[in-house]
């Protein structure tokens, strides 16, 4: 972190988003980071090899983007990937055969996927917990446990972890906690502040926020650990192309803007869901009734802009998808367009119906992932499609 | 279709809406599903993209593969066809191995407990001997980098195939366009596209090509669940690169054999390590096998000492890692390209501080041997005084 950097940390966040320290390119003064399409660079002196030498190990643009989200998460070094499940790979591949992780038990499908069928080939091991319950939690230590990995508020039924908490009891354990913060964001929750060495995002969600680009971020706390990611990102090699680092970074400029105008709009939706006979149940961490509120309003400063409701069956579920007009019927989140998602059949398809039960992630369940539409019409949209 | 008319045209008549020849850059993540259970055939782009997917379609055609995937980099995609082997598991691997490779088999998935043993591919013996009860694989390069063996691909893939072992085979510096390995018996073929494919030293990426149903469905799992894939503006980098691939191994062959030949004479240089050199012991292999040669080649000064001034005095010859531009670049592998190799297998294989590749680029070659020239006669100004 250089010391442009090191100023930027007393900034305000809003600040920070626009003054990120490479937010105006030295040489020429551009307004924005130069997209760098090099693979390799010069070395003028045999011995005293250059800043940059192969973009897989650094990349002039890649670099600015993993400052930026260092400084947002407040870690000391971040790291790009290709996609978040990139990411999340990586972050796992510090383990080892014999080693054993606890998970929060509604993971990301895609993560699921990677634990329960690579990761076990090479035997790692996994437990998944419902980390709302933190007795569940203690009782998953293994003499080989070595990493914890949270996800609050959880996908898609948004479940909230006391981080604190379970951050507190892995460190006396010696576990490396990892979170991921993709629906939160550094914006509303910045999980390194409350105990965590490793921050894990999909940055194709809010971060990039415009449904255009594929990223993974990883923010290590510590120096150490900073570098055993570097050298997993430069061994296996997934990282992030200068024009993606780019459009990551012209996106993440109007997080702040983009979440507050969501995150409005998602509460609106929500106290309207709970009021509408047709809707089962609402999971919103903002919602009065919501069981983590508390614990929630603790560690983050928002609730987020994705809410999950059950309509009561999949036929019910089905004629709603098919009746939106305005939301995009559609995998992901976090984008300016609304995204309306079915878990059972998109995120979550990878998961066993039975474990997906047990998880509360029902074939009546509904995503709805909210844009920077008019709430007005998203609602009213959404009111003509379940009526029917 | 001949390969330079299906290189020309890649991604030329695939666009169906407007008929634009150069297919268009699918900017977009997610993909509106028309129907609850219908999809376009795009959903998310790790899993698809339609810029990719073009990209994917030329790469499997032109390695007369089955499918074909890209990856962020080559080493994601070297890393993405490990994660098909399992804790247990042994590999046969190339002696002379890529640095990043060798760091990958021995700092990551030692850890998941696969292991490999380091081997000239071209020596039977020394295959069988490293054959164990849990091995599961072949990996080779030839011409290795940066020593430039050759491995018989016909007989050690006939080897492997008996044994019910995977063939992968490297094929990143001679590219499709002069030698198919998978017709040759191999399973996978793995591509470091930052170097020929690309061309010019602007485009990270990895391809890998498969050979069958259930190997190209094992790999399309990895790739989505790992999720090292490329980008759809850097797939399309590489698929513009790819159009003059032709053109440019062309050049780089003819460039590349006059360099070698040049040096070959030349008072300061020991050994040129060039399988087009009548002189090279796989020379006859590589004829039969590949319908040209790489653009790379490695050579040894007589003397160490001049490798630092060497380096310094070039001047049209850029001192860059990589290899496989338009332009021509020079490494010094025993501190760049395989630094993380210890010392003794260096040693055994000839990666010592007097080795130098050099990547010949697609200049006028009158122009890089004046500039060689000019740099070995500066060096040995200075060492042996004026």
């Amino acid at each position: 972190m250089n010391e442009s950097n090191s100023n930027q940390r007393d900034k305000q966040f809003a600040t920070k988003l626009i003054h990120f320290g490479a937010e105006v390119d030295k040489t020429t003064g551009a307004s924005s980071v130069p997209i760098y399409q090099a693979s390799t660079f010069h070395h003028h002196d045999i011995f005293n090899p250059p800043e940059y030498d192969y973009s897989r190990s650094g990349n002039p643009t890649r670099q600015a983007l993993e400052d930026y989200i260092t400084l947002l998460e407040g870690g000391t070094r971040g790291f790009a990937f290709g996609s978040g499940m990139a990411a999340i790979s990586a972050a796992l591949m510090l383990l080892s055969a014999g080693e054993h992780i606890i998970v929060t038990e509604d993971v990301y499908g895609g993560t699921y996927r990677l634990l329960t069928t690579v990761l076990t080939r090479f035997n790692i091991e996994s437990t998944f917990v419902d980390m709302t319950n933190f007795d569940a939690v203690r009782d998953a230590l293994q003499p080989n446990t070595k990493a914890i990995l949270m996800e609050t508020p959880s996908n898609p039924t948004l479940k909230i972890t006391d981080i604190a908490q379970v951050a507190g009891w892995a460190k006396e354990h010696g576990l490396i906690t990892m979170l991921d913060n993709t629906f939160m964001t550094p914006y509303h929750q910045r999980p390194i502040e409350l105990g965590v060495d490793l921050v894990l995002h999909s940055a194709t969600k809010f971060l990039g926020g415009h449904s255009d680009v594929l990223a993974g971020l990883v923010v290590a706390a510590d120096e150490s650990l900073g570098r055993r990611v570097k050298q997993l990102q430069n061994g296996i090699g997934a990282v992030l192309g200068p024009q993606d680092s780019w459009l990551l970074m012209r996106g993440m400029k109007t997080l702040q803007a983009r979440m507050e105008h969501s995150e409005r709009s998602a509460h609106k939706l929500a106290h309207w869901l709970s009021s509408q006979s047709e809707v089962a149940q609402v999971y919103y961490p903002g919602l009065e009734d919501h069981p983590g509120r508390a614990i929630h309003e603790k560690q983050s400063a928002g609730y987020g802009a994705v809410v999950s409701f059950d309509v009561g069956s999949g036929e019910r579920a089905k004629a709603v998808l098919s009746r939106v007009k305005l939301p995009i019927v559609a995998v992901s989140l976090g984008a300016v367009e609304s995204i309306l998602s079915y878990p059972a059949m998109m995120s979550h398809a990878a998961m066993p119906k039975e474990v997906r039960h047990e998880r509360g992630i029902t074939d009546g369940l509904l995503r709805y992932s909210v844009g920077l539409e008019d709430i007005d019409d998203l609602i009213a949209d959404l009111e003509q499609a379940l009526r029917f | 279709m001949r390969i330079e008319s299906r290189l020309a045209q890649i991604g030329s008549i695939k666009e169906p809406v407007t008929g634009a020849v150069s297919f268009p850059i699918y900017q977009a993540t997610a993909f509106r599903h028309p129907k609850l259970g219908e999809s376009t055939g795009f959903d998310y782009a790790r899993t698809k993209s339609p810029t990719r997917a073009v990209l994917e379609e030329a790469a499997a055609e032109l390695e007369s593969g089955d499918a074909a995937f890209a990856c962020s980099t080559g080493m994601a995609a070297v890393q993405t066809i490990l994660t098909l082997f399992s804790q247990g598991d042994h590999l046969i691997v190339s002696l002379d191995l890529y640095g990043g490779t060798y760091r990958l088999l021995e700092q990551v998935m030692s850890r998941f407990g696969v292991s490999a043993s380091y081997v000239d591919t071209n020596d039977m013996d020394a295959l069988a001997a490293a054959c164990r009860d849990n091995t599961k694989a072949v990996l080779i390069e030839t011409p290795t980098n940066p020593l430039m063996m050759i491995t018989d691909l016909a007989k050690v893939c006939g080897w492997a195939k008996e044994r019910g072992l995977l063939t992968i085979v490297d094929n990143t510096l001679l590219t499709p366009y002069f030698q198919r390995p998978l017709e040759l018996g191999a399973d996978i073929i793995i591509h470091s596209a930052t170097k020929y494919l690309g061309g010019h030293n602007d485009v990270l990426a990895g391809l890998i090509v498969t050979k069958g149903k259930e190997l190209s469905e094992q790999i399309a799992f990895l790739h989505n669940s790992i999720g090292a894939v490329l980008g759809p503006q850097d797939s399309w980098l590489l698929m513009r690169g790819m159009k003059t691939l032709a053109l440019r191994m062309e050049r780089h062959q003819h460039n590349a054999t006059v360099l070698a030949n040049y040096l070959q004479e030349h008072p300061a240089i020991d050994e040129v390590f060039y399988p087009a050199l009548p002189s090279h012991p796989h020379h006859h292999i590589q004829n039969a096998q590949s319908s040209g040669n790489t653009g790379i080649f490695s050579f040894k000064v007589k003397d160490a000492r001049y490798v630092e001034p060497v380096l310094r005095h070039i001047r049209l010859i850029a001192f860059a890692e990589s290899l496989g531009g338009v332009e021509s670049l020079m490494t010094y592998p025993a501190v760049q390209t395989h630094a993380d190799i210890p010392l003794e297998i260096r040693q055994q294989v000839g990666v010592d501080d007097r080795l130098l590749r050099f990547s010949v680029g697609i200049e006028h070659v009158d122009d890089l041997i004046a500039d060689l020239e000019q740099a070995l006669e500066a060096a040995r100004l200075e060492i042996e005084g004026a």
